[in-house]
């Protein structure tokens, strides 16, 4: 089967960025509009088609064959050479069809969210290259062409959050953003140099050619030195390293301060980017290199287990305290993605030295990405709802909405599937994959099990906490008889639908197959060992966890339906200072700002540049004024007096007979 | 003997002469001292047996180049030679003298240094003949100096010229 | 008997030198001109002399000397060109005139 064509998947969006970045404001915004979102749609058609050809392809051993259409030497360095090429692999096919679509909803979306904005086909060309270097990191074929893409991501995400760049707010956000992820991709570089070094090569082979299920060393012992080094604590430190480079684009904590100030951008550009593909880069990082994790650093998967549910918890403790619907939203994606890092981390096998990957492996890593797929369709489905909201009432604030439900009847259906999605709700898809990471996560231990279900609950509160501050609760009375709101355009509605209708679509199916034993389930296309993994539902887990999120649900109902919140108030009243830790992201903003001001900046930097000011700088000013000093001491023997000169003529002549008869 | 008596006169009016030359104040004695000195040293070229060279100096130097002198001091310095002096530095005096001192001494040690002072051949008192330097301006082959000879007739036309040039008035139009 | 050939050194070196002084101390152009030619005969009589008392056979001294005297003549006369000139344009005859180049 020829893949020739997915070159065109690069390409396109490429093209189509520089058209637009070139020649954007020379069209109309509606031209460009139309170029985006076509060269997007012929990207999305294209993704599908590999995908139907990929999947419907035999399988070899029961496995999923690792597919390289294309990979040339960029820059040849001797041994080690850069190389950039496209890899098919389930995983990133799947990402492909996340990308592809989400991306297509949020190009047509913005036909009517920026709808008159100045900087409309720029907007759309960053779109573009976002696009195109989305999928060229999902599409790596090395470790080092997925960083290249990575940075080309966090460029794109600092352009779009700073795309109301008159704003002084959208500006500071980007630079944080940008200079956050940055500080976090040194230690991912780092980790690569390791790697590269070591091991000689980039490449992820040693995913390609593990097949996994069969214990394989993956590289040749006949090196004596660098069996050694590796098999000490360099592909483990590497491993850590990169992931940190992970955990800062994907939020984790402490490196998640950018996400919340991210949404100073445009609504549609968080729910492309800050919802369902940028920060899940680092999920896919640690999907893709899963099997060097499981046979080099098995025991380091742990910190990304703990650290991932020491995420989810703080993000989820911070969002039921947000008031703007956006940031809301951003600790919710925070919290998420972390269900995702706990997923795969809790993915190990037992400690052999051979690479089994037994069920516990295929378990999380599977959920993991069946999370990733969900997340993405009803995440970005409740940003470009929020979008629609804001639109509406031109705030984020919640406090400015309720009783919205009567007015945008298709954003509140819409949203209200996208909330059950995310609370665990049977039948649709949040449950299926969230049930999954659950059951992982009890198979690993049985605290984190518990952790991860009562942050599940907490999901559930505060999703249906805004879901009720948006469109139930108290109507702002005033502003609405200004200015009525109205439901949003259908292209931005249509968005919507489509995105609830592929949730509900995903989450019958799977949620009818794991119970009936049905295959053709999300494990039949992406599982750790690429076979085909059928999901079983532990009915105890799925029924308790199905049970505590209605238990959240109604909590939730009782304290915030209402008119008025009483309940809510008087907790307010209770613990104020607790609400506004909470409120104020428990500080994290401050500490910080604190290291880096008064320890980074004032103990290093400004000796530093104290140095560079006065010493460095000052030795080359001190050799031009040595310099000019020079000359004008010697200014005084040109004298114009023509017998001064012949003085000084003799004396060298005679000096120099004298010296010629000394030697 | 005779050789000696005469050289000792014709150092003593050279270098008297000389003295006085540099150190007077009317610049008009200071040609006339030149002058002196010039006939000094033709006298001394007489005595080493070069008449030829001699009778050169008087006619050229003595004769005409004194006497561009003279023109040129009329010509230049009023003053001067209304008898108004001219007051030297008092440090210049010094370096001057310092420096003829030091470059003396170092000019003497080279020659007592140097061998070659005392390889003083026994020389018949036989001047050169005029057939031989006339020869010799004229010839062509080696130790022959037609090619200088030339180049000096063709030099001093240029510095007639230049000279012209350089000190001719300019029309005021 | 000839005059041994240091004493012909000795007396131009002396000559030499004393030019050399009235050239440094000298206000006056064509008193530093009258100077350079003390030089230039000093000179002249070095050549003469090395060449008749140590190396008889030859006559590059003599005619070195020749064309020494010739060369000073012309020198002599352009040097007065140029202080013609500078007197025109300075209206003075003192060294100190000229220094427009100092610094």
């Amino acid at each position: 089967m020829d893949y020739g064509y997915t070159i065109f998947i690069l390409l396109l969006p490429l093209l189509s960025f520089l058209v637009l970045g070139l020649a954007g404001m020379k069209m109309s915004h509606k031209l460009s509009g139309l170029i985006g979102t076509g060269s997007l749609a012929l990207v999305t058609i294209l993704s599908y088609i590999t995908a139907f050809n990929y999947f419907t392809a035999d399988r070899v051993n029961g496995v999923y064959q690792t597919i390289v259409p294309y990979n040339t030497t960029w820059l040849p360095l001797g041994n080690l050479n850069f190389d950039l090429g496209i890899l098919l692999d389930p995983i990133s096919v799947m990402m492909l069809i996340v990308i592809s679509t989400v991306s297509l909803m949020v190009h047509i979306y913005s036909f009517g969210y920026m709808h008159g904005e100045k900087g409309f086909q720029r907007y759309y060309a960053f779109l573009s290259l976002f696009s195109m270097s989305m999928l060229g990191l999902v599409l790596a074929t090395n470790i080092f062409q997925m960083y290249l893409f990575w940075e080309l991501v966090g460029v794109s995400s600092y352009l779009l959050i700073g795309f109301f760049y008159p704003l002084h707010a959208a500006v500071a956000a980007s630079k944080k953003a940008f200079i956050v992820t940055r500080f976090a991709d040194m230690f991912f570089l780092i980790g690569i140099l390791i790697f590269g070094f070591y091991t000689d090569s980039f490449s992820f082979s040693f995913a390609g050619d593990v097949v996994m299920g069969q214990g394989t060393t993956p590289f040749n012992p006949v090196q004596p030195g660098t069996a050694l080094a590796v098999s000490g604590a360099l592909i483990p430190t590497a491993l850590v390293l990169m992931f940190i480079g992970g955990a800062g684009k994907s939020a984790m904590f402490p490196l998640h301060i950018w996400l919340p100030d991210a949404m100073e951008g445009p609504t549609p550009v968080s729910a492309l980017i800050h919802a369902a593909t940028m920060v899940v880069a680092g999920v896919f990082q640690i999907a893709r290199m899963f099997p060097m994790w499981i046979e080099y650093a098995p025991d380091q998967m742990s910190i990304v287990v703990w650290i991932g549910v020491f995420t989810a918890f703080y993000a989820a403790a911070v969002a039921c305290a947000q008031t703007d619907i956006k940031r809301v939203l951003a600790f919710s994606t925070i919290s998420q993605i972390a269900f995702m890092m706990v997923a795969l981390g809790v993915s190990l096998p037992s400690h052999e030295a051979g690479v089994v990957l037994d069920n516990h492996a295929q378990l999380g890593y599977m959920a993991g990405m069946f999370h990733l797929f969900t997340h993405a369709m009803f995440k970005a489905c409740l940003f470009l709802g929020a979008g629609c909201i804001i639109h509406a009432v031109h705030s984020n604030e919640m406090a400015l909405m309720g009783g919205l439900r009567k007015y945008m009847p298709i954003t509140n259906a819409t949203f209200l599937i996208s909330c059950l999605a995310i609370a665990g709700i049977p039948f649709f898809s949040g449950f299926c994959s969230k049930d999954e990471i659950i059951t992982a996560c009890f198979a690993y231990s049985p605290v984190v099990g518990w952790l991860m279900t009562g942050i599940a609950a907490m999901t559930a509160f505060y999703m249906f906490r805004l879901y009720y501050g948006i469109f139930w609760g108290t109507e702002n009375v005033e502003a609405h008889e200004h200015h009525t709101p109205h439901e949003a355009p259908s292209s931005m509605t249509i968005p919507l639908i489509v995105l609830s209708v592929i949730t509900v679509g995903v989450g019958i199916y799977s949620t009818l197959a794991g119970f009936l034993g049905w295959g053709g389930n999300f494990g039949h296309f992406v599982s750790a060992a690429g076979s085909d993994y059928t999901i079983h539902y532990d009915m105890k887990i799925a029924l308790t966890s199905t049970i505590i999120a209605i238990c959240s649900i109604c909590l939730a109902t009782y304290i915030y339906k209402g008119e008025q919140q009483p309940i809510a108030d008087r907790l307010y009243a209770r613990f104020p200072r607790l609400w506004k830790a909470a409120y104020k992201r428990f500080y994290q903003d401050e500490i910080w700002q604190f290291v880096t001001h008064k320890i980074i900046f004032r103990c290093v930097s400004r000796p530093i540049a104290w140095f560079d000011r006065h010493i460095i700088d000052g030795t080359f000013n001190f050799a031009a004024w040595g310099t000019n000093e020079a000359g004008e001491s010697l200014r005084p023997w040109q004298s114009g007096d023509v017998r001064q000169y012949a003085i000084w003529f003799l004396t060298g002549t005679v000096a120099l007979t004298l010296i010629l008869i000394a030697i | 003997m005779g050789n000696i008596i005469m050289f000792c006169i014709l150092a003593v009016v050279i270098l008297g002469s000389a003295i006085m030359c540099v150190t007077t104040k009317r610049i008009m004695r200071a040609a006339t001292f030149l002058l002196f000195v010039l006939f000094g040293v033709a006298g001394l070229y007489f005595l080493l047996d070069y008449t030829y060279l001699g009778a050169a100096q008087i006619a050229v130097y003595a004769g005409g180049v004194t006497m561009i002198y003279v023109f040129a001091i009329q010509l230049v310095s009023k003053r001067t030679l209304q008898g108004m002096v001219e007051n030297l530095k008092q440090s210049r005096l010094l370096a001057g003298a310092l420096l003829s001192l030091v470059g003396l001494a170092t000019v003497l040690m080279v020659a007592m240094k140097n061998e070659f002072i005392f390889r003083a051949a026994e020389v018949n008192d036989v001047e050169v003949p005029m057939r031989t330097i006339g020869l010799a301006l004229v010839g062509s082959e080696k130790y022959q100096y037609v090619l200088p000879f030339e180049f000096i007739s063709l030099f001093l036309l240029a510095c007639i010229i230049g000279a012209l040039v350089v000190s001719r008035k300019i029309k005021e139009d | 008997m000839m005059i041994p050939v240091e004493c012909y050194y000795a007396l131009s070196a002396l000559l030499f030198f004393i030019g050399v002084y009235g050239f440094v101390t000298r206000r006056n152009l064509i008193a530093m001109l009258i100077s350079i030619e003390l030089v230039l005969n000093a000179v002249d009589i070095n050549f003469a002399a090395f060449n008749r008392l140590l190396f008889p056979g030859l006559n590059e001294g003599f005619f070195m000397t020749l064309f020494s005297i010739g060369v000073s003549a012309a020198e002599s006369a352009v040097a007065i060109a140029i202080i013609l000139n500078v007197y025109r344009n300075f209206k003075s005859d003192t060294v100190d005139s000229i220094s427009e180049m100092k610094n």
